[in-house]
């Protein structure tokens, strides 16, 4: 539903018994509650909603639209972010 | 950021957008069901890019606009104790009730505080004990576990002086108000991401296939937009039904079972009021005997309230995409973010405020944007 | 099967025109404020000088009140309240001689000197106090000031958060420049001196529940070397104003409003920290209504546009200068911008608070 943005786990403890996560987006970093992804292992990206982890994001989905993208039309255009990059090194 | 940047790339966007031009040869009505997703098409402009055959409404996925107005009042009287520290997120402290908001109620020196998590609450109780800590647990799915984690705590934690007042609205029960209405104009959904995110997709299929319509759970950047219109596009081109996955990359078939067991174990489903629309059966959460205690509005016994309706705003119609809100007589003159008349003007996530803020008052009818196309310099 | 109740009952409250208190959403920059001064302070005190709305006010002493005249004075008061006292990057002592002498520099005029009057809660540490003092003198002797008179006063215990400043400052008007709110005109080149946002967002990173951790620093700095450098490599700017409380979107609204242009602007131009972005994200808020502190929006004829650029980007304080947009005829009043995608949005004025969404 609402404002759920993208975060990567830079490490993982426990807090009354729950499983807790300092979460970096892009330069600032808070304190999530990871208990609705307990398999998140530290690295990996998650979607936040109001300090709670929801899912761990999929990196291979990530990359389908830009794979379709790219079957249905010119690679070289494609400039995701990075003008030297192409899809399959998204950093 | 990663994971939002390139959602937001323009020549990805650009060739969605010609994707869509070259598939769609009728004209087609979608709903997004999501304020999020609202708030991204109008921001973006993305609604302007599409061809003048796809037309976008919007529906009733703003938690805020929806709540009703009695609960409005009873927040408003409960944050006016002194005994009481209110807790909100920050989009309702400006939600018109019948006579003030929880603004005016800070202004009169109620305490009345913002909360990025309903977990800070928990804090503040703490750190207050002589005080009762009141959330206002407003929201869709996505919410739910955030608030029965926070309330599940409370009680593990035996910490007696906070309450909740709950005011959780469900997605399908919507949708399916939406579709049996007989002036329904609906003929694809975009399906709430997130909310999704929390229950996964199987809810939508009875839905899908009852209405023959088809639904696709969609994210919330102009890309994943883009994308969720073209796959709905495609679908309605091609006579499909079913509930179809743009935001695989946050999106599970089955959801998030840790989430979905701690709703269920807190919350129970109940009828609840829309504001705008009306009581729709089984369509909201409720909190289950064990955690009868942290109920807010038993707590206080807040009872029967005078609410005061009146009859200029729209935002009933708006909600159920029937009418746009520059066609209210109201909008721009009498309603405005300023002086809002209804919810769908002061959410930021309301309909009216998405066009209002983004400046729908100029909005010329028909003429499609020409495809934009991004300089050497980007 | 469920249906929806009658579609054409409405369910909405009693409209909230005028406010009968003073609300947060009063102080913020946006059109509460606005509304404020027009109803409040306008109607109850207008005459010329005020009702321009500058950010400083000229004006003639003596004589000659000529305007190549060499007594035209620039004037200005501000007042500041913010909390936490001292955040990373600076402390209300600094904002409070800095925010005055930089509505003194971005009139065009050279900042001499400041008045600081103090108001002070009962209880409020003395300690705390010399450090304000004493980032106050570092302040002004960076920017080459001098602070002259000042009132102190105590309220009781309750009355007063700590401490309040209210600053009041006094420069001398170049006789060639005449830089004004109402100069804009179409085909001029919108340009902003850094990056947006940096201040406000240090601030929300320390409030009590939302708070994050972040290396951002506020960008509180004085501008008045920056505004110098600026009017010396280029005479015929139109204007400059500081985009403080309302972030540069209340700039630009007023701006348009009072020169009566349109303002298109490019979002991919807007220099943004990546940490203030993904803060902005995080909270939901939108940058454009952020407060800044040591930054400033320029208005300059599109020929000169790249000099002043290069100008802007030799000083220290202007390093991430950028062309933001340009002023066209279109659209009077009003901000439009291209949004990254390619499509059009209007950025209005902010309506009160901004507050953190869920939604």
């Amino acid at each position: 539903m609402c404002l759920g943005i993208p975060g990567k786990v830079v490490e993982t403890y426990e807090e009354h018994d729950v499983l807790m996560g300092k979460v970096d987006f892009g330069g600032v970093s808070k304190q999530i509650c990871l208990s609705m992804t307990p398999d998140v292992q530290e690295g990996q990206y998650v979607i936040v909603h109001v300090g709670f982890a929801l899912q761990v994001i999929d990196e291979a989905e990530a990359r389908q639209i830009f794979a379709f993208l790219e079957a249905m039309d010119d690679l070289d255009e494609l400039s995701v972010g990075n003008p030297e990059s192409s899809a399959e090194t998204l950093p | 950021m990663k994971y939002q940047d390139e959602y937001r790339d323009a020549t990805v966007a650009r060739k969605l957008q010609q994707a869509i031009a070259d598939i769609a040869t009728r004209p087609w009505t979608i709903m997004e069901v999501c304020g999020g997703q609202t708030h991204t098409i109008v921001r973006y402009g993305i609604d302007e890019l599409l061809p003048e055959k796809i037309e976008l409404v919007h529906g009733p996925g703003c938690p805020v606009c929806v709540t009703p107005l009695e609960l409005i009042d009873k927040a408003i009287a409960i944050a006016s104790r002194d005994d009481v520290i209110f807790c909100s997120f920050g989009d309702m402290l400006r939600v018109p009730g019948s006579r003030s908001d929880l603004f005016d109620v800070k202004a009169r020196g109620g305490d009345v505080r913002v909360v990025y998590s309903p977990l800070d609450c928990l804090k503040i109780a703490e750190q207050n004990p002589n005080q009762t800590v009141v959330f206002f647990a407003v929201g869709f799915e996505t919410t739910a576990p955030a608030n029965a984690m926070t309330i599940w705590q409370a009680k593990k934690r035996g910490i007696d002086n906070f309450a909740v007042l709950v005011s959780h609205v469900l997605v399908p029960p919507a949708m399916e108000a939406i579709l049996s209405s007989p002036s329904n104009r609906v003929e694809g959904f975009l399906g709430a991401g997130h909310v999704c995110s929390v229950m996964g997709l199987e809810e939508y299929e009875p839905l899908s296939q009852q209405y023959q319509i088809p639904i696709v759970v969609t994210g919330f950047e102009p890309v994943d937009l883009l994308e969720g219109i073209y796959r709905c596009v495609r679908m309605l081109q091609q006579g499909q039904v079913g509930v179809d996955n743009q935001y695989a990359r946050a999106v599970r078939r089955e959801g998030s079972r840790p989430a979905k067991e701690l709703i269920a174990d807190v919350f129970e489903i109940t009828d609840r009021k829309w504001r705008g629309i009306g009581l729709i059966p089984d369509s909201g959460y409720r909190l289950r005997g064990e955690y009868q205690q942290f109920d807010a509005e038993q707590r206080f016994a807040v009872g029967h309230l005078d609410v005061l309706e009146s009859d200029k705003c729209l935002s009933g119609m708006i909600l159920q995409g029937i009418k746009k809100p520059h066609e209210c007589p109201a909008f721009g003159n009498q309603c405005t973010p300023e002086h809002p008349l209804g919810a769908t003007m002061v959410s930021s996530e309301g309909a009216c405020a998405a066009y209002y803020n983004y400046g729908r008052l100029l909005r010329s009818k028909g003429e499609p944007a020409e495809p934009y196309v991004p300089s050497p310099t980007h | 099967m469920t249906h929806v109740a009658d579609v054409d009952r409405s369910t909405c409250p009693i409209p909230r025109n005028d406010y009968e208190r003073v609300l947060l959403g009063h102080g913020s920059g946006g059109k509460l404020s606005a509304d404020l001064i027009q109803r409040v302070f306008l109607d109850g005190l207008g005459n010329d000088v005020l009702s321009a709305l500058e950010d400083s006010a000229t004006l003639s002493i003596g004589s000659d009140n000529s305007p190549g005249s060499d007594h035209r004075i620039a004037f200005t008061t501000d007042s500041f309240v913010v909390k936490p006292l001292f955040f990373p990057g600076g402390d209300i002592g600094k904002l409070a001689v800095y925010g005055t002498i930089n509505d003194l520099a971005v009139a065009g005029a050279h900042p001499l000197y400041l008045s600081a009057a103090f108001i002070l809660e009962e209880g409020f540490e003395i300690e705390q106090l010399r450090r304000i003092v004493a980032s106050m003198d570092e302040a002004c002797t960076l920017a080459g000031v001098t602070l002259v008179t000042g009132d102190t006063k105590v309220v009781d215990r309750g009355k007063g958060d700590q401490v309040f400043i209210t600053t009041t400052g006094i420069g001398l008007h170049r006789p060639s420049y005449h830089l004004s709110i109402h100069n804009a005109r179409p085909g001029d080149q919108v340009i902003v001196s850094g990056t947006i946002g940096d201040h406000g967002i240090t601030i929300m990173s320390t409030r009590e529940g939302i708070e994050f951790e972040t290396a951002l620093q506020s960008d509180t700095a004085p501008l008045n070397d920056l505004t110098r450098t600026m009017l010396s490599a280029c005479p015929s700017i139109r204007l400059m104003r500081d985009p403080t409380r309302g972030g540069v979107s209340s700039t630009l609204n007023e701006l348009a409003v009072a020169s009566a242009v349109g303002i298109e602007l490019d979002e991919a131009s807007i220099p943004i920290r990546p940490e203030v972005h993904s803060a902005c994200e995080m909270l939901g808020l939108d940058p454009m209504f952020v407060a800044n502190e040591g930054k400033l929006i320029a208005v300059v004829p599109e020929n000169n546009a790249q000099v002043l650029l290069q100008a802007m980007r030799r000083h220290p304080l202007g390093r991430d200068a950028a062309v933001i947009g340009n002023v066209v005829e279109d659209h009077a009043g009003m901000v439009v911008m291209r949004t990254l995608i390619g499509g059009q949005r209007v950025v209005t004025m902010l309506a009160g608070e901004q507050l953190p969404r869920i939604c």
